[in-house]
C-alpha cells in the first residue's frame, strides 16, 4: 500500500526543446487508481516510465511512500509494470514469467510456486501454467501480464495502456476484470490510456495530460460535468461536446446561431467582469433536443446506435457554416434532410478567450 | 484495375517466378559443381582422375587410405584434425564469451560512444592480413609462440571477435526494449537480463554467428601456413602437402580436400536450420 507524488516532474528528452512532461504536481492516494489520459504525445506514458524509473527525471522529483525515488532504480521502487504488448519472457513458461521477480528476489522455490499459484487460481490462468506465451491467446497473455505482476504484491501498479491490444468485446470485459481485482486487492494504481471511456469507467480519479501539462484531475463525474478548459471539454465525453466559438461584445449576450443561450446567474455574472472577445461556448449532444423550437437548420447525418442515436445538424453560425451533434432517442423517424430545429435544454459551458472555464 | 489485367499479371507473375527459380538452381550447380567434382575425384585412381572425365566408374577408397596413412616426415591426419579442432574449437569459444558482453553493451546497455567502439572494432579489418603479417611474426618469435596452436587461437580469435560483436549486436537489437525494461522492474541483474531473457532469444543468431567463426577460423590458411611450418598444423596446409611435381595427384589432393571439408560440411548441416533463422532474424520484425 502506497501513496504516490510527483512534485513539479519535467522530462526532456534529448535534443527537444519541449518538455514531454512539464512540471507535474499529482498526488495519488493509497489504493487509488489514478488514469493518466490524453492524446498521443500528451506525455502520459513519459510520466509513467518516470515514476517506474525507465525514464531519466530532469527536474522536480517524484515519491512513494514519502520516500524520494527519483535517482533510485526501478527494481528498488517495489512497483511493477503491465506493458502495451505484455512484455511476457517468450522463452519462459507462464509459472516462469510469473515467477522471474521472485527468483530475483532470492524467494525459495517451494514459495515461489505456492505465490504463483495463489496468483494463476486468483487470474484463471491454472491450466496454463505450463505454457508459453506464443501458445496463449491475446486475453490469456494480458492475464499472465497481470499474473507476473500481482504475484510480487508491490507497492504500485503501474499499468500502461495494458487493453489496447484487446478486441473490442474483450477490452470492455477485462476493463470490468481488471477494476474488480484492484479493488479487491487494493494496491495504488497508475493507468495509462488514451481511451477516455476506459479512464471515466475505471479511474477514482482521472489526470487530463495535453502538450505534457496537467490539465485536470478529478473525479469521472466533476471531469465531464465541470471541465475546467476547453480541451479537457472537448477530449473527455463521446460524442465530444459541441464547441462553438462566439464573438461577445458589450451586451454580454451569448448567441448561436441567433438564439439566446441561456446561462447560469453565476456563469452570466462572470461572463460581464471579463468582458467582450472570443468564446467558446460547450453544449454536450445529450443536453440538446430536436424539435419545433430553437436554433434552425438542416440534418446532415443520422447515426443510430440502437439504445439512442446522434443526429448532425448543419446551420449557419456567425455567417459561418457549423455543424452540431444532437443526441436523440433510438429507432429515431429523423432523416437526412429534414428540417429540424434544436433547442438547448442543459446548462452551455463557457470557456474564455484564453480557454480557461467561466464562471463556476 | 479490371480482373483480366489482374489474371495477365497473375501469369507473368508466375512466369517470372519459373524464371527465378530455374535461375537459383543454375546458380546452385554452379558453386556446387566443384565440390561433386573433388567429392568424385576423391574415389577414383589417380589415372582416372588425371584422364579425361568420367562419370562411371569404380569407386575406391584407395586415396583416403594414402592421405590418412602415416608418412614420414609429414603430419599425420589424426595429428592435423586435432590440432585443427583445437584451434578452432577453443578460438570461437573464446570469441564467443568475449562478444556476447560486448555485444550487449553495444545494443541492448549501450555504454556512451558505443558508435565509436563499434567503428573501432570494425576498423580492425581494414588492414589486410598480409600487411600485419611481420610484426605478428616477430611478436610471435619473441614470446615462443611459433610452431604452436596458441599463436593459431590468439589469432583467430582476433580476426573473428569484430566480426562477432557485429553480428551478435545486429540479432541483439532485435530484442523489443520492452523485455528489457520488464526484466529491470522485475529486479533482474545486468547478468541476469543477458542470460535469462536476451540469450534463450537470441539463440539462433548465436548460432549463427558460433557457426561463422568456426567455418572462417577452419579455412584460414594464410595465417596458418605462416606461423605454423610443421608442429602444429592445421587441415588447410596440410591438404596442401599432397601437391606434386613429378607425378599425378588430383585424386588424393580432392580425398584430402574432401576429409578437411567434412567438418564443416556436417556441422554446417546440423546447425542450417537454425543458421537459417539466424541470418534471417534481422529480416523479420
Amino acid at each position: 500500500m502506497a501513496e504516490v507524488k510527483f512534485v513539479e516532474a519535467s522530462r526532456i528528452y534529448p535534443g527537444s526543446d519541449e518538455p514531454a512532461v512539464d512540471r507535474l504536481n499529482l498526488d495519488i492516494g493509497d489504493g487509488e487508481l489514478l488514469v493518466l489520459v490524453g492524446p498521443s504525445g500528451s506525455g502520459k506514458s513519459t510520466a509513467l516510465r518516470m515514476l517506474a524509473g525507465l525514464e531519466w527525471i530532469d527536474s522536480g522529483s517524484v515519491h512513494i511512500n514519502d520516500k524520494d525515488v527519483t535517482l533510485s532504480p526501478p527494481q528498488d521502487r517495489d512497483i511493477a509494470m503491465v506493458f502495451q504488448n505484455y512484455a511476457l519472457y517468450p522463452s519462459m513458461t507462464v509459472a516462469q514469467n510469473m515467477g522471474f521477480a521472485l527468483k530475483q528476489q532470492g524467494v525459495p522455490k517451494q514459495e515461489r510456486t505456492k505465490q504463483v499459484r495463489e496468483a494463476a487460481r486468483i487470474l484463471d490462468l491454472e491450466p496454463y501454467l505450463d505454457r508459453k506465451p506464443k501458445n496463449l491467446s491475446g486475453g490469456q497473455r494480458q492475464r499472465v501480464a497481470m499474473g507476473r505482476a500481482i504475484v510480487r504484491s508491490p507497492q504500485v501498479f503501474l499499468m500502461d495502456e495494458p487493453l489496447s491490444n484487446l478486441d473490442a468485446k474483450l477490452r470492455v470485459q477485462t476493463r470490468t476484470e481488471l477494476a474488480d481485482l484492484q479493488a479487491r486487492l487494493g494496491v495504488t494504481t497508475v493507468y495509462v490510456t488514451h481511451d477516455q471511456v476506459e479512464a471515466l469507467t475505471m479511474g477514482h480519479r482521472v489526470a487530463v495530460l495535453n502538450f505534457g501539462v496537467l490539465q485536470q484531475v478529478d473525479s469521472p463525474s466533476i471531469l465531464y460535468s465541470r471541465p475546467k478548459n476547453r480541451f479537457v471539454a472537448g477530449f473527455i465525453g463521446s460524442p465530444a461536446m459541441n464547441l462553438i466559438d462566439v464573438d461577445v461584445s458589450g451586451d454580454s449576450v451569448l448567441q448561436v446561431a441567433g438564439l439566446d443561450i441561456p446561462l447560469s446567474p453565476e456563469v452570466a455574472a462572470a461572463l460581464k467582469t471579463s468582458g467582450p472577445g472570443k468564446y467558446s461556448v460547450g453544449l454536450r449532444p445529450e443536453h440538446m433536443d430536436i424539435g419545433t423550437e430553437g436554433i434552425a437548420g438542416e440534418v446532415a447525418v443520422v447515426e443510430e446506435l440502437g439504445s439512442e442515436s446522434f443526429v448532425h445538424v448543419s446551420t449557419i453560425h456567425q455567417g459561418e457554416p457549423l455543424l452540431m451533434e444532437v443526441r436523440a432517442e433510438g429507432q429515431t423517424k429523423i432523416k437526412r434532410g429534414d428540417n429540424v430545429h434544436v433547442a438547448v435544454r442543459g446548462p452551455a459551458h463557457l470557456f474564455g478567450p484564453d480557454g480557461e472555464r467561466v464562471g463556476d | 484495375m479490371s480482373q483480366s489485367t489482374d489474371v495477365a499479371d497473375f501469369g507473368s507473375n508466375r512466369f517470372a517466378s519459373a524464371l527465378l527459380t530455374a535461375f537459383t538452381y543454375l546458380l546452385g550447380i554452379i558453386f556446387f559443381f566443384p565440390v561433386a567434382w573433388m567429392v568424385l575425384n576423391s574415389f577414383k585412381t589417380e589415372d582416372e582422375a588425371s584422364g579425361s572425365p568420367v562419370f562411371f566408374f569404380e569407386p575406391t577408397l584407395d586415396q583416403f587410405r594414402l592421405v590418412t596413412s602415416d608418412i614420414a616426415g609429414r603430419a599425420s591426419f589424426s595429428e592435423v584434425y586435432t590440432n585443427s579442432f583445437f584451434v578452432v574449437l577453443l578460438s570461437t569459444a573464446i570469441v564467443m564469451i568475449l562478444a556476447i558482453p560486448a555485444a550487449f553493451a553495444l545494443s541492448v546497455r549501450p555504454i556512451a560512444k558505443w558508435r565509436d567502439v563499434l567503428f573501432f572494432f570494425i576498423s580492425t579489418k581494414f588492414l589486410p592480413v598480409v600487411a600485419g603479417i611481420l610484426p605478428v611474426y616477430i611478436i610471435g618469435r619473441e614470446l615462443d609462440l611459433l610452431n604452436t596452436r596458441w599463436s593459431l587461437v590468439i589469432m583467430y580469435t582476433a580476426l573473428n571477435l569484430p566480426l562477432a560483436v557485429w553480428m551478435l549486436r545486429s540479432f541483439f537489437q532485435e530484442v523489443p526494449g520492452e523485455l528489457i525494461e520488464a526484466a529491470r522492474i522485475d529486479g533482474a541483474s545486468l547478468r541476469s537480463q543477458l542470460t535469462s531473457i536476451v540469450l534463450p532469444i537470441v539463440a539462433p543468431g548465436l548460432a549463427a554467428t558460433a557457426l561463422l567463426c568456426f567455418i572462417f577460423a577452419w579455412n584460414e590458411f594464410f595465417l596458418s601456413l605462416q606461423l605454423n611450418t610443421s608442429d602444429a598444423q592445421t587441415a588447410s596446409v596440410w591438404v596442401t602437402g599432397f601437391q606434386s611435381q613429378r607425378e599425378n595427384f588430383i585424386a588424393r589432393l580432392s580425398a584430402a580436400s574432401t576429409l578437411a571439408v567434412l567438418p564443416v560440411v556436417i556441422a554446417g548441416w546440423i546447425a542450417q536450420k537454425r543458421m537459417i533463422r539466424g541470418l534471417a532474424m534481422g529480416a523479420i520484425k
